[in-house]
């Protein structure tokens, strides 16, 4: 598996640490209600299809990286850096 | 027998070897299963369950009989195929699987038994008693069924792993292979040919075409010859590509130096080739199908190609009389080949009845079928059935051919599916299957020479314009272009054992017998006849049983399915694909400056994470660890102990937005701490746990520097760039790991400050330096840092200098803390020292303790967000039910305590559901001359002084314990601050 | 007055020689990562030029000449191996001494690229990385940069602590690229 780091390029998966689901990125405010936390922290889909996912190029450049990937095809659609996600 | 002015072995180059200790030679260039056959040695192999004799059924990987060890003592090299290994000078290869010889072996008996060793037969049989599963059944299968030995001993081979990109990697160097790495090659691509084969050129060396006015092998040649002068062509032989990946990746297996005698000084017997390439051609050939009859498995039966194979390539007929049972038009060349190299045919034996099998010298029997041989040992006579008539042929080889197969098998390891084509009556690959690859030639169902070629030369134009690159002009070169027609035929009827996968012992009937009891999914099928499990993957056979049950299950092939071609395309030695992982290789050794020093003091070294730290620093009269360890814990308690505690993780921060990013990530606030203070900071994951703790000191207004604990460096790093990039961007914060750039040793214990004073170029005292301060200071000359922080609860110190020193001033701080009666210290006599003072490690914060656990729950500040803080205030989080951080201490006679053990209320019964807690820390307290311990204990803090019931299940210890406060030293603080 | 003695992150390991390939341990001098401030990159990246007599590198590139190099060494960060940092990129940029957290060699010789091959998961090919490409990347198991210096020459740092599994791996790398001839 290959991802294409924004910054370093295409590398293969073995330069990558894996996090998980993109969803992290959405860090609900300190006061939100608990379903919202529970559903930040701990609820997940688990798709067979397209996924937002979360990868750290720990032994390249050391962005943070969301990874638009299918789950069924191993089909990479998009590599962002997660600062880039506004 | 060895057929004058035939073949491409080199006949000046003559080699000798072995086979079960009898001496053959051999040309440059033969395989052992060539050079045997040269010999008249039919017999090679035994078979799985049956041990049935057996010969070579192929000549090329796929073989399923002849398989050999190679080598002898801890190299050995087993299930070797003795169709691919190369002769060199002096190999010793032995048969497997027999005993006490080839010729007689005694588990033969097997095969008188084959009515109760069909499928499902272990099923059903090795049932009861339940007893004797393990003891009897187990150990009796293993030895009677089985392949070739590995030696026990410890493999010296050299294995090696290796990267390599390209553009276009072309799989097979065959005509389509050789055509498309010309094409490509002279557009000038980056081109990657690989072919498993020691010689380019694929059937082309083992037929009689012409191509372009010229043997084919010539032409193989010439176009090796030009591939090899082009810079952009890297061309490997004697690499099977095994397994085709995600984005462009693949696998290849090169056998570097298995084909030599006595190898160079470190050089590899096999590579792993991680391949990377943007465009892939496969052009993997096909592979011939046996047809299966009444003991079609005698050694001398064989492929027609491989007949061929042996004839063209390597000059030797495997027999002196040889009949051609085939389906299809193609193998006839065999019989012609055999007649041209002056070898008798028996005969030419066409199912089809409507074959064209006029004008030949020999007997020809259209819609002919052979029915059965005898010739236990080697092939002797073989039965034709024609026009209801039976007769037997004196015969001691048959060469048959039901077809070809296309090797499709790396455009499934994906998860495609080929597709069924019924002229071919085989599968195709489905186009796509491997994005990037496009399948070409013989293994895409093209099977003259021209349709090869043509195709070869296509796929490379495709991937071409793909690349961006022109594709160059010129034609491709003329060769035969027969039309390739057959008739399936999968099964000759009968009432024997008629043999599909060899190399399993999987008949006709076991197929039969496996849709009879409903195992119709041809999954099923597999896995209750064990059909296509051998090493041989089913290369020789899925084909024709999948044709059989679809027939018994009165489906059609489509319908049926496939099954799921997985890599690797051939057997790869562990050894290879862990090759580099052993010994040093399996992880780095991270070493502190001071590890040479503490392993010439002797002391033993224990791993965190990556790093070696001293366990303790053993004296010459001391015999048992924890004397050691006490005498150090005392150097701590009444002098001065030196530990280095570099491993801790040490992450620079600086930035405008560097405090608020700290009052984030950690639970307490940073951005209060004054400029040259150290404070204790602790930070939850964001499900409200603990993730970590260290100090962290201030060294500028925008600078600090954080402490992790070893254990937790890479990760929390990673959490702070995460929670800088994604989450809190609008802090502008820069972190650098600086673990490295230091050397940082603990000083601790009540003389610290003396043996400092006398290595600092500027004396401190406590106005000074008080608790918790920290800042640059010149040591013996050195800028370098000093904190006043202690894990001990002693005054204590540490210091750090640029790790090139790192060394030198170890050795420094032993001498000066010797002098003072003190001196080095190691992880265990820390752990002591850290339990005594109910310091937490991760032994403590594992993952399931929250702040309110280990009594940090006031930590968490309210008057800002932190990561973790939503979720730590979550009820449940605070249930003053929950499991609580305790000291505990032994009751009565001392006794020994043990991590891990449990606790239960005295008089309840030890088990599950009177849990109320467990042991984490643990150590003998030379300070206080008992044992103690840390622990969680249900509302723990407010069941100070009550007594428990203390079991370790595992290791059979019972014991009682009082609870008490987590510090059992100087509770006060006091020496701290001294 | 006692002194404290430098020793080098490969003392003792180095130089070595197998077939064409030399590991050789190599002093850059002062080591000072410089990670410019949010929107500083230019105003760094202009100071770091006008005060170091080269250009600020672009990603994955190293600008500057043996005794005075500066390599791209990740997202926002470029080490500078040389000289000390000149003082007007102070509040530009986080700088910090890395003098001596990373262990240097130099891989020089007919087969260096050979020899990184089995170690290294990038395409070091000159063609693809050419004389002023540099990477951050693997060496085997380590985090670590490859810069190429040369037509047959690497730069390789990883961290200091890490020397002797660097010289394991690399020696073994060179005895099987050796043995092949």
């Amino acid at each position: 598996m290959r991802l294409t780091c924004p910054v370093c390029g295409e590398r293969d998966r073995r330069e990558f640490y894996y996090q998980g689901d993109a969803v992290a990125l959405d860090r609900p405010a300190r006061d939100a209600d608990v379903a919202a936390w529970d559903d930040y922290v701990h609820l997940r889909d688990n798709p067979s299809g397209l996924r937002r996912e979360l990868w750290h190029h720990e032994a390249g450049c050391g962005s943070w990286l969301v990874v638009d990937r299918n789950t069924s095809t191993h089909e990479v659609h998009a590599v962002a850096l997660v600062e880039a996600q506004g | 027998m060895r057929i004058d002015g035939k073949g491409l072995v080199d006949r000046s180059k003559k080699l000798r070897f072995q086979f079960d200790e009898i001496g053959y030679s051999a040309f440059e260039g033969d395989t052992v299963a060539s050079a045997l056959l040269a010999a008249g040695q039919r017999l090679m192999g035994r078979s799985f369950k049956y041990h049935r004799p057996r010969g070579v059924l192929t000549a090329g990987s796929e073989e399923p009989n002849a398989l050999v060890t190679i080598g002898q003592g801890a190299s050995q090299e087993p299930n070797v195929r003795a169709t691919t290994q190369e002769v060199y000078d002096g190999l010793r290869a032995r048969s497997q699987n027999a005993w006490p010889s080839l010729k007689t072996d005694v588990m033969a008996v097997n095969d008188l038994a084959w009515p109760f060793l069909g499928a499902g037969f272990y099923y059903k049989t090795f049932m009861w008693p339940r007893a004797f599963w393990e003891r009897l059944y187990e150990p009796v299968i293993r030895r009677a069924a089985g392949l070739g030995g590995l030696s026990g001993e410890h493999n010296p081979d050299t294995y090696e792993k290796a990267y390599a990109f390209c553009d276009l990697l072309v799989i097979g160097a065959g005509p389509t292979g050789l055509m498309a790495a010309l094409t490509a090659g002279r557009a000038g691509a980056d081109v990657l040919l690989v072919d498993e084969d020691s010689r380019m050129g694929g059937r082309l060396n083992a037929e009689t075409y012409i191509v372009d006015g010229m043997p084919g092998s010539d032409w193989a040649t010439e176009a090796v010859a030009e591939l090899r002068s082009m810079e952009n062509v890297r061309l490997m032989t004697r690499t099977t590509l095994v397994g085709a990946y995600d984005h462009g990746t693949y696998a290849a297996l090169e056998r570097v130096s298995s084909h030599l005698r006595g190898p160079a000084e470190g050089a590899a017997l096999e590579t792993f080739w991680r391949i990377v390439a943007k465009r892939a051609i496969l052009a993997a050939g096909a592979l011939e199908r046996p047809i299966a009859f009444e003991n079609n498995d005698r050694p001398g039966i064989m492929t027609a190609g491989a007949v061929r194979a042996y004839l063209n390539r390597w000059g030797v007929s495997p027999g002196q009389r040889v009949a051609v049972f085939v389906n299809n038009d193609d193998a006839h060349r065999t019989a012609a080949d055999l007649i041209e190299a002056g070898v008798e045919v028996a005969a030419l034996i066409d199912s089809r009845p409507d074959a064209e099998l006029k004008g030949h010298a020999f007997p020809t029997y259209a819609g002919g079928l052979v029915t059965g041989s005898t010739g236990r040992l080697g092939l002797k006579r073989i039965a034709v059935k024609s026009d209801s008539i039976t007769e037997e042929l004196e015969v001691d080889c048959l060469a048959m051919s039901g077809g070809w197969n296309p090797t499709v098998h790396v455009t499934c390891h994906m998860n495609g599916r080929p597709t069924w084509r019924e002229d071919i009556a085989s599968f195709v690959p489905t186009p796509g299957s491997v994005p990037g690859l496009e399948a070409a030639g013989a293994c895409n169902g093209d099977f003259s020479t021209a349709a090869c070629l043509a195709a070869g030369a296509q796929a490379a134009k495709n991937a071409l314009k793909d690349l961006g690159l022109k594709a160059p002009r010129g034609s491709v070169p003329d060769a035969e272009d027969a039309a390739y027609r057959l008739s399936p035929l999968w099964a000759v009827p009968g009432k024997g054992r008629a043999w599909l996968d060899f190399q399993n012992d999987v008949t006709v009937k076991d197929v039969k017998q496996a849709a009879t009891e409903n195992f119709r999914s041809v999954e099923h099928m597999k896995r209750y006849t064990t059909q296509g499990m051998a090493t041989d993957q089913g290369k020789n056979s899925n084909v024709a049983a999948l044709a059989l049950l679809a027939d018994a299950t009165g489906r059609g092939i489509p319908e049926t399915g496939t099954t799921t071609f997985r890599p690797p395309f051939v057997p790869v030695s562990l050894a290879a694909f862990g090759a580099g992982a052993q010994g040093e290789g399996f992880a780095p050794r991270r070493l502190t400056t001071s590890h040479h020093v503490s392993v010439a003091m002797g002391a033993p070294m224990i791993e965190a994470g990556l790093w070696y730290r001293p366990s303790y620093f053993p004296k010459p009269d001391e015999s048992h660890w924890r004397q050691s360890c006490d005498r150090e814990v005392g150097y701590v308690r009444s002098a001065v102990g030196i530990c280095d505690v570099s491993t801790l993780g040490k992450i620079d921060i600086q930035g405008p937005g560097a405090a608020a990013l700290l009052d984030f990530v950690y639970t307490n606030t940073f951005s209060t701490l004054k400029v040259g203070r150290v404070r204790y900071g602790l930070m939850l994951r964001e499900d409200g746990y603990v993730m970590d703790d260290g100090t962290t000191a201030r060294l500028g207004e925008q600078h600090y520097v954080m402490t992790t604990t070893t254990a937790a460096a890479g990760s929390v790093m990673r959490h702070l760039e995460f929670v800088h990039q994604a989450l809190r961007p609008d802090l502008d914060a820069r972190f650098t790991s600086v673990t490295e750039q230091w050397a940082q040793f603990a000083v601790a214990g009540p003389k610290s400050r003396d043996l400092l004073n006398d290595l600092l170029d500027d004396r401190i005292d406590n106005d000074s330096w008080p608790f918790m301060a920290c800042g640059t200071a010149k040591v013996a000359g050195v800028d370098g840092r000093l904190f006043r922080i202690s894990f001990s609860g002693e005054h204590a110190y540490e210091v750090a200098v640029p790790a090139r020193y790192g060394e030198s001033l170890f050795k420094l701080l032993l001498e000066r803390a010797e002098a003072l009666g003190g001196g080095a210290y190691g992880m265990e006599a820390l752990n002591v020292l850290r339990i005594e003072k109910g310091h937490i490690t991760h032994s403590e914060i594992h993952g399931r303790a929250t702040a309110f656990d280990i009594g940090f729950a006031r930590m968490i500040s309210a008057k800002k967000d932190c990561i973790g803080q939503a979720m730590a205030a979550r009820e449940g989080l605070l249930d003053p039910d929950r499991e609580q951080l305790v000291g505990l201490k032994p009751v009565g006679a001392v006794k020994e305590l043990t991590a891990g053990a449990h606790l239960f209320d005295r008089g309840a019964e030890a088990k599950r559901e009177n849990d109320q807690g467990y042991v984490t820390s643990v150590s003998f307290s030379p300070t206080l001359g008992h044992f103690l311990a840390l622990g969680f204990v249900k509302r723990g803090p407010e069941r100070v002084g009550e007594t428990l019931r203390l079991v370790d299940h595992l290791r059979g210890i019972e014991t009682e314990v009082e609870i008490c406060a987590p510090v059992f030293v100087d509770p006060e603080g006091g020496r701290t601050r001294g | 007055m006692v002194d404290l003695l430098a020793k080098s992150p490969c003392a003792g390991l180095l130089p070595i020689t197998i077939g064409a390939v030399s590991v050789t341990e190599i002093d850059l001098g002062h080591l000072t990562s410089i990670a410019p401030y949010r929107g500083m990159t230019v105003t760094a990246s202009d100071a770091f030029t006008a005060a170091h007599d080269m250009s600020y590198p672009a990603a994955n590139r190293a600008t500057g000449k043996e005794g005075a190099r500066a390599l791209w060494f990740g997202r926002d960060m470029v080490l500078l191996a040389g000289p000390p940092p000149d003082p007007t990129l102070a509040g530009t940029a986080a700088l910090t001494d890395q003098s001596d957290a990373w262990a240097s060699v130099t891989v020089t010789g007919e087969g260096a690229e050979e020899v990184l091959a089995r170690l290294v998961p990038i395409d070091l090919r000159a063609a693809h990385f050419k004389r002023g490409h540099t990477a951050r990347t693997l060496i085997m198991h380590m985090n670590g940069s490859v810069t190429r210096t040369g037509a047959d020459s690497f730069l390789i740092l990883v961290f200091r602590a890490m020397a002797g599994t660097l010289v394991h791996d690399l020696k073994q790398a060179m005895e099987a690229v050796a043995a092949r001839g």
